[in-house]
């Protein structure tokens, strides 16, 4: 009894020790830099609650950010590590945006269909390193890297080739298809806050639904935790791989599709990663791989990456200890081996008086 | 045949040049990986060595090295990639974090830290140009050799045959000297080994700072050779086609040599197919998506099995079996 309650809390513990010390870091980079962290943490604070319009920018990043780190999370309940977000979103963003841009439908139709069509998308994506894996043996993690250059590279060139409306980009989506909302952008000082907000909240429901109470889910679980007792008790180990990964691949694609729908409203020739799926293991790693965690820290990151402008503008700290901050954050929560040893040394010492 | 050769002259130089960082940093990864660590930050080991090239460069050559600045350069970059990995080393090997993880952190930090240096530094995005770079140069003799010498040895960097030179070494090194010996068992299986006395963990955090060191020496090459200075965008990507590479040629120095060289191939063909007589029906995507392609069919076994080491991506605990 004791020990569920102490395993409990140290689930709790060792993110927040994990984020203390990273700010803890940070600081020590910005003095070494010949910065004031008191004057760079107050910025970073006051450029995500100081004014409505910051506030509904942090809601706008986060939105991507829950569904990539549910995307990653889902896929580690069954034991894998998807690094394939990435691609995922990207192509999900695109069929998104395609599919907002050529048909013509009603609003309450439009919508869903064009979330549907980038969910698939990301789905069938995702699928690839999962049947590899359920039939080949194949580790998802290298599969994934790769399926997201390929990504990026296909749907830059369709764009390229058939899409190309203005510069880099497609045209805009239809009226119908998207996400947008005045109400949400006007209550928020005209941010880009989006409907998607609260779509990629429900969908932190969806995941702990289908998780925690559905008999698949249940055998998800189980295959993450010990295949061959998984095996032994008739599921089908192979089956539940590639489940986990379409389904985690559908989390990540629709998150493409609030990106494309809600956000931009358009799909681009992306130069770079946009690193909302790579961010999106940050925030699983960080939340545990449960629902309210990954919305808390979806929050947190999408924060601080909001926050890093206003830290740059009023005290000239560059943007990009924000990065720093949230790697170290990955770092000490992977090393939580160590930091759950040194809790127990210090609570046995404490026992010992 | 004529329009064959131009193809040949145009296209194998600059697979070359492309091809030395991928070399560099995919012997790196390889002796990470053969003593049991996974090491996805092989991105971010290269950024760092693309940002300690251009500094190392700059640095010396304020100190007045002039034309020998660009190799001290690479020495420099060499170094810190040794440093920066070991925070790899340390999570995955005395923490016993999650390596990927740990891996996938190590990329991010690379790239924070970086651009933050360079913005404290420079006050910018970007850092300032070298001014000493490393030029191509005809090898005497060899480049005289009708047909091969103007393909191989006319218009290229020294670097690249200084990659191919560390190629050769890391062959020995891992598979002719004791201490290959002992890496690859420390990453075949930890457990044997340490019953051997040989020490698991030094071995690994030795393999870890060599792919810090070699990674270093990758990015570097890429920045003073091809980029010529350091920003955020610089390396995108060519850490996790020196992975690539690594699997692609199934953990060997060999053949990761040959595919870093096949992956250049497809990288110059790329930019330059569109120019090229009889290859410009290709549409460009083709060539982008052919190593990633090649490495996934590599992994399926439809190219021959890629195994990796046995114990990769283990902790070792001592004494747990």
């Amino acid at each position: 009894m004791m020990d569920a309650v102490r395993t409990k809390w140290m689930g709790l513990l060792i993110p927040i020790i994990s984020i203390l010390l990273a700010f803890l870091a940070g600081a020590v980079i910005m003095v070494l830099s010949g910065n004031n962290p008191i004057t760079g943490y107050a910025a970073l604070v006051s450029g995500i609650f100081g004014t409505p319009y910051d506030f509904g920018e942090t809601l706008q990043r986060m939105t991507p950010l829950i569904f990539s780190g549910l995307a990653v999370a889902f896929a580690f309940r069954a034991g894998l590590l998807n690094i394939g977000v990435e691609g995922q979103l990207i192509v999900g963003w695109f069929t998104a945006v395609i599919a907002g841009i050529v048909v013509d439908l009603p609003t309450l139709i439009h919508i869903p269909f064009a979330i549907a069509a980038g969910a698939l998308a990301g789905a069938l994506w995702g699928a690839v390193p999962g049947f590899l894996k359920a039939r080949f043996e194949v580790h998802e993690v290298i599969v994934t890297i790769m399926m997201n250059y390929i990504a990026m590279h296909v749907t830059n060139s369709l764009i390229r080739t058939y899409f190309l409306e203005s510069g880099q980009r497609t045209a805009i989506v239809n009226e119908s298809a998207s996400l947008e909302s005045t109400f949400l952008s006007e209550l928020t000082n005209f941010s880009r806050l989006h409907w998607g907000f609260f779509i990629a909240a429900a969908a932190c429901v969806v995941m702990w639904f289908i998780l925690w109470k559905m008999k698949r889910g249940f055998e998800l679980r189980s295959v993450g935790y010990n295949k061959n007792a998984s095996m032994y008790a008739g599921m089908s180990v192979k089956g539940n791989i590639v489940l986990s990964m379409t389904i985690s691949g559908a989390f990540a694609g629709a998150g493409g599709a609030m990106v494309g729908l809600g956000t931009y409203g358009y799909a681009n020739i992306l130069p770079a990663f946009t690193n909302i799926g790579f961010d999106g293991i940050a925030v699983a790693l960080l939340g545990a791989s449960t629902s309210i965690g990954i919305f808390l820290a979806a929050f947190l990151f999408g924060g601080l990456q909001q926050g890093a402008n206003m830290m740059q503008a009023t005290a000239g700290v560059s943007p990009e200890l924000v990065e720093i901050v949230i790697a170290l954050i990955i770092f000490f929560v992977a090393s939580g081996y160590v930091i759950r040893w040194a809790i127990d040394r210090i609570a046995s010492r404490k026992g010992e008086k | 045949m004529d329009v064959l050769y131009q193809i040949l002259v145009t296209i194998v130089p600059a697979a070359l040049i492309a091809a030395a960082p991928l070399m560099l940093t995919a012997m790196g990864g390889l002796f990470s990986e053969r003593s049991g660590v996974v090491n996805i930050g092989l991105e971010g080991l290269m950024v760092m060595g693309a940002f300690g090239g251009i500094v190392g460069t700059l640095m010396f050559e304020s100190f007045g090295f002039g034309a020998a600045s660009p190799w001290f350069g690479i020495l420099f970059a060499v170094v810190i990639g040794a440093i920066f990995s070991l925070i790899h080393a340390v999570v995955s090997i005395s923490f016993r974090g999650d390596q990927i993880v740990s891996g996938v952190a190590l990329n991010f930090l690379a790239l924070g830290l970086t651009v933050f240096l360079t913005r404290e530094i420079f006050d910018r995005g970007q850092t300032d140009t070298i001014s000493e770079r490393l030029f191509r140069t005809p090898i005497p003799i060899l480049s005289d050799i009708p047909i091969i010498g103007p393909m191989l040895f006319d218009r290229v960097y020294a670097t690249t045959y200084v990659a191919i030179l560390i190629v050769v070494i890391v062959w020995f090194v891992v598979f002719k000297t004791p201490f290959g010996l002992r890496l690859r068992s420390v990453g075949e299986h930890p457990m044997a080994a340490d019953t051997m006395g040989i020490k698991v963990l030094r071995t690994r955090y030795i393999g870890v700072m060599m792919s810090g060191a070699l990674g270093g020496a990758g990015g570097a090459v890429y920045a003073i050779t091809i980029a010529g200075n350091f920003a955020g965008g610089t390396i995108v990507g060519q850490g996790f086609m020196a992975l690539a590479a690594l699997i692609f040629g199934k953990w060997t120095p060999f053949g990761a040599m040959g595919a870093a060289i096949f992956f250049g191939l497809a990288m110059a063909l790329s930019t330059s197919a569109q120019q090229l007589p009889g290859l410009s029906a290709i549409p460009q995507i083709w060539f982008l998506i052919l190593p990633y392609v090649l490495t996934i069919f590599a992994l399926a076994g439809f190219v021959g099995k890629a195994e990796p080491p046995k114990a990769l991506n283990q902790p070792y605990t001592k004494g747990s079996r």
